[in-house]
C-alpha cells in the first residue's frame, strides 16, 4: 500500500471540516431550540450528523485501503442491502439454494472479479450467468407457485445490491491518462456528489418546499427541494474538478447526470418500499434506516457514472 | 473462558446472518427475574433472544429446552450447557424422572430468568403459533409473582428453514410484549388462550402474495 494521495487528504480534511461545523450547528439548535430532545426534526438531523461521521470515516479509511478497503466496503455494503432487499421478497423454500448461491456465490465473485479487475466478465456476470443458472436452480426444486414473480424480485435485487453497487469499486480499474494513482477520488467525487444532492435537496425542501414531485412515493420530495438541490450538487460537483480527470464543466455535466439518476433512484426505491409497505429499508444507520435507503441514489448513478467515464476517458 | 468465547462467537455470526433488533414495545430491558416465552419456528430462537439481551440479562437468562435434542453430541452438550446454560427438560413423559416445572421453579428460586417456547415444538407449518402447552399456566401458578413477557421471533424460520444447512442471510426481529400474570381465579384455558393472544399481537401482518 502507498501513501494516500495528497489530493485525498485535501479531500478528508475539507470533509472533516463540514461535518465539524455541521456537528456545531446540530449542537446549538439542540441547545436552542430542543434542549429535552422533544424536537423530531432536530434529533433526527443530530442522528444523522452522527451517522455522517461514522460513513466518512469508514469511507475515508476505505479510501485511504486503496483497491482491498474500497472492495471490502463495497462488498459488505452490498451484503448488507441485499440482506434487506431478500428480507421483503417472497421467497419460499424453494428459493433457499437460489438466494444461499447469491449470498455466498454470486455475491463474493462479483467482488472478486471486480477485485481483479476483470471488465469482460465482471459486467456481464450477473446480467448473464447469474441471471439464467438461478432460475435454473430453483426450477429443479420444483415449486412453481407464483416461479415468474419470486425470480424476477431476486434477480432485481441481485441487480440493485450487488452489480450497481459493485460499479463504485470497479471505477478503480479504469486506466486514464495522467490521472493514475488517483482513481480512488473518482469514487470520492462520485459518492460526494449522489450524497450532497440528497443532503442539499432535503434542506432545499424544507426551506423553500412547497410542490410535491411524487406525492404517492415519496411525500418529502418537491420540486423546489429537487431543482434548488440539483443545482446546487451541480456546482459543487464541477467545484470538485481539480479531484478529477475532468474540467470544470465536464465536472458540473457529469455531476448533473449523477444527480439525476440518484434522485430516480431513490423515487424508484420508494416505490419498491411503497409496495411493500414499510417506511425503511432496514435499521441499521440511526436516522437513515437502513443500508439501502443511503445506498439507492448512489447505486443507480454508479454504473451510469462508471460507463461515461470509461467510454470518454478510460484507455481499458 | 472457552465457553465465553463461543458464545460470541454465535452472538457475531446471529448478527451477521440476521442483524437481529430487540423492540422493547411492552417493557423495558431492565434487570429482573422473568419468565420469557416465545414462539418456536427454528432452533436458533433463544440464541435470537439471547442476543438482543443487555449482557446484564443475559448472565441470568436461561433458556428451557429439550434434552432429547441438547443432550445429543458433545458438541450440542457444551453449547447447551456451558455456553447458554440451557435448563434441560425431558419431552416425553415416559422417559420423565423429574418434574419440568419443577425444575423450572427451582431455576426460579436460585435467581434465574427462563426463556421458554409453550409450544412444546418446533412450529414448521403455515400456521403462525401452535397451540401452547398447559406448562405455562402450571409455571405461571407456582411462581405468581414472576413476569411473564410475551416474545415475537420474526423471520428466523425463513433464514433456516427446516433441513437446511446453509442459512440465508434475512434481517430478523425479537420484539417483547407487556408482561402478564397468571389471575387469582383463572382458569387454565383462559390463561393459556390470553397468553397465546398476546404472543400472537406482537406478530407482524404479513404481506402474503
Amino acid at each position: 500500500m502507498s501513501a494516500p494521495h495528497p489530493d485525498l487528504l485535501t479531500l478528508l480534511a475539507g470533509l472533516a471540516a463540514v461535518l465539524v461545523a455541521a456537528s456545531i450547528i446540530g449542537y446549538v439548535l439542540q441547545w436552542r431550540l430542543s434542549p429535552d430532545g422533544s424536537n423530531i426534526v432536530i434529533e433526527n438531523l443530530n442522528d444523522r450528523i452522527r451517522a455522517w461521521w461514522v460513513m466518512v470515516i469508514l469511507m475515508g479509511l476505505a479510501l485511504i485501503g486503496g483497491r482491498m478497503g474500497v472492495t471490502l466496503l463495497f462488498a459488505f455494503c452490498s451484503f448488507a442491502a441485499l440482506r434487506e432487499f431478500v428480507t421483503l421478497t417472497n421467497t419460499r423454500r424453494a428459493d433457499h439454494w437460489a438466494l444461499a448461491a447469491a449470498f455466498f456465490i454470486v455475491l463474493p465473485l462479483q467482488y472478486y472479479l471486480i477485485w481483479i479487475g476483470w471488465y469482460g466478465l465482471y459486467s456481464i456476470f450477473i446480467p448473464v450467468y447469474a441471471f439464467l443458472l438461478m432460475p435454473i436452480m430453483a426450477a429443479l426444486r420444483g415449486d412453481t407457485d407464483h416461479y415468474l414473480v419470486r425470480i424476477a424480485e431476486v434477480q432485481w435485487a441481485l441487480m440493485i445490491c450487488v452489480f450497481c453497487a459493485s460499479h463504485v469499486p470497479a471505477l478503480l480499474s479504469l486506466d486514464i491518462p495522467g490521472y493514475e494513482g488517483r482513481n480512488v477520488l473518482l469514487i470520492a467525487f462520485l459518492v460526494i456528489v449522489v450524497q450532497i444532492s440528497d443532503v442539499l435537496q432535503y434542506v432545499w425542501g424544507k426551506l423553500l418546499g412547497r410542490t410535491k414531485i411524487a406525492p404517492k412515493l415519496s411525500p418529502s420530495k418537491t420540486v423546489e427541494g429537487f431543482i434548488g438541490g440539483a443545482l446546487s450538487a451541480t456546482l459543487i460537483g464541477a467545484g470538485l474538478a481539480w479531484m478529477t480527470p475532468f474540467t470544470p464543466l465536464q465536472a458540473g455535466l457529469l455531476s448533473f447526470v449523477i444527480v439525476l439518476m440518484g434522485f430516480f433512484g431513490g423515487l424508484v426505491m420508494s416505490a419498491i418500499k411503497r409496495d411493500r409497505g414499510v417506511k425503511d429499508w432496514g435499521h441499521m444507520i440511526a436516522g437513515h434506516g437502513g443500508f439501502i435507503d443511503r445506498l439507492d441514489s448512489v447505486v443507480f448513478s454508479a454504473p451510469i457514472f462508471f460507463h461515461l467515464v470509461r467510454y470518454w476517458w478510460s484507455l481499458t | 473462558m472457552l465457553a465465553k468465547f463461543v458464545s460470541g462467537l454465535i452472538v457475531g455470526f446471529a448478527r451477521f446472518i440476521t442483524a437481529v433488533r430487540g423492540n422493547w414495545e411492552g417493557i423495558d430491558p431492565a434487570d429482573e427475574q422473568r419468565i420469557y416465552f416465545a414462539n418456536h419456528a427454528s432452533h436458533g430462537d433463544f440464541v435470537l433472544i439471547w442476543t438482543v439481551l443487555p449482557p446484564r440479562l443475559r448472565r441470568r437468562t436461561r433458556p428451557v429446552a429439550g434434552a432429547d435434542y441438547w443432550r445429543k453430541g458433545r458438541l450440542k452438550r457444551f453449547i447447551g450447557q456451558n455456553v447458554f446454560n440451557a435448563l434441560l427438560i425431558e419431552r416425553h413423559r415416559e422417559k420423565r424422572t423429574e418434574d419440568p416445572v419443577a425444575l423450572m421453579t427451582a431455576a426460579l428460586d436460585e435467581g434465574a430468568s427462563l426463556i421458554v417456547f409453550p409450544e412444546g415444538t418446533r412450529n414448521t407449518g403455515d400456521t403462525r403459533l401452535l397451540p401452547f402447552k398447559s406448562g405455562l399456566y402450571h409455571l405461571a401458578m407456582a411462581r405468581s409473582s414472576v413476569d411473564l413477557v410475551p416474545v415475537w421471533v420474526e423471520n428466523l424460520n425463513r433464514v433456516m428453514p427446516k433441513g437446511e444447512i446453509v442459512p440465508i442471510p434475512l434481517i430478523c426481529t425479537v420484539t417483547f410484549g407487556a408482561p402478564l400474570r397468571v389471575g387469582e381465579a383463572e382458569a387454565k384455558q383462559d390463561f393459556i388462550a390470553r397468553a397465546e393472544a398476546a404472543l400472537l399481537a406482537l406478530s407482524p401482518k404479513t404481506t402474503v402474495l
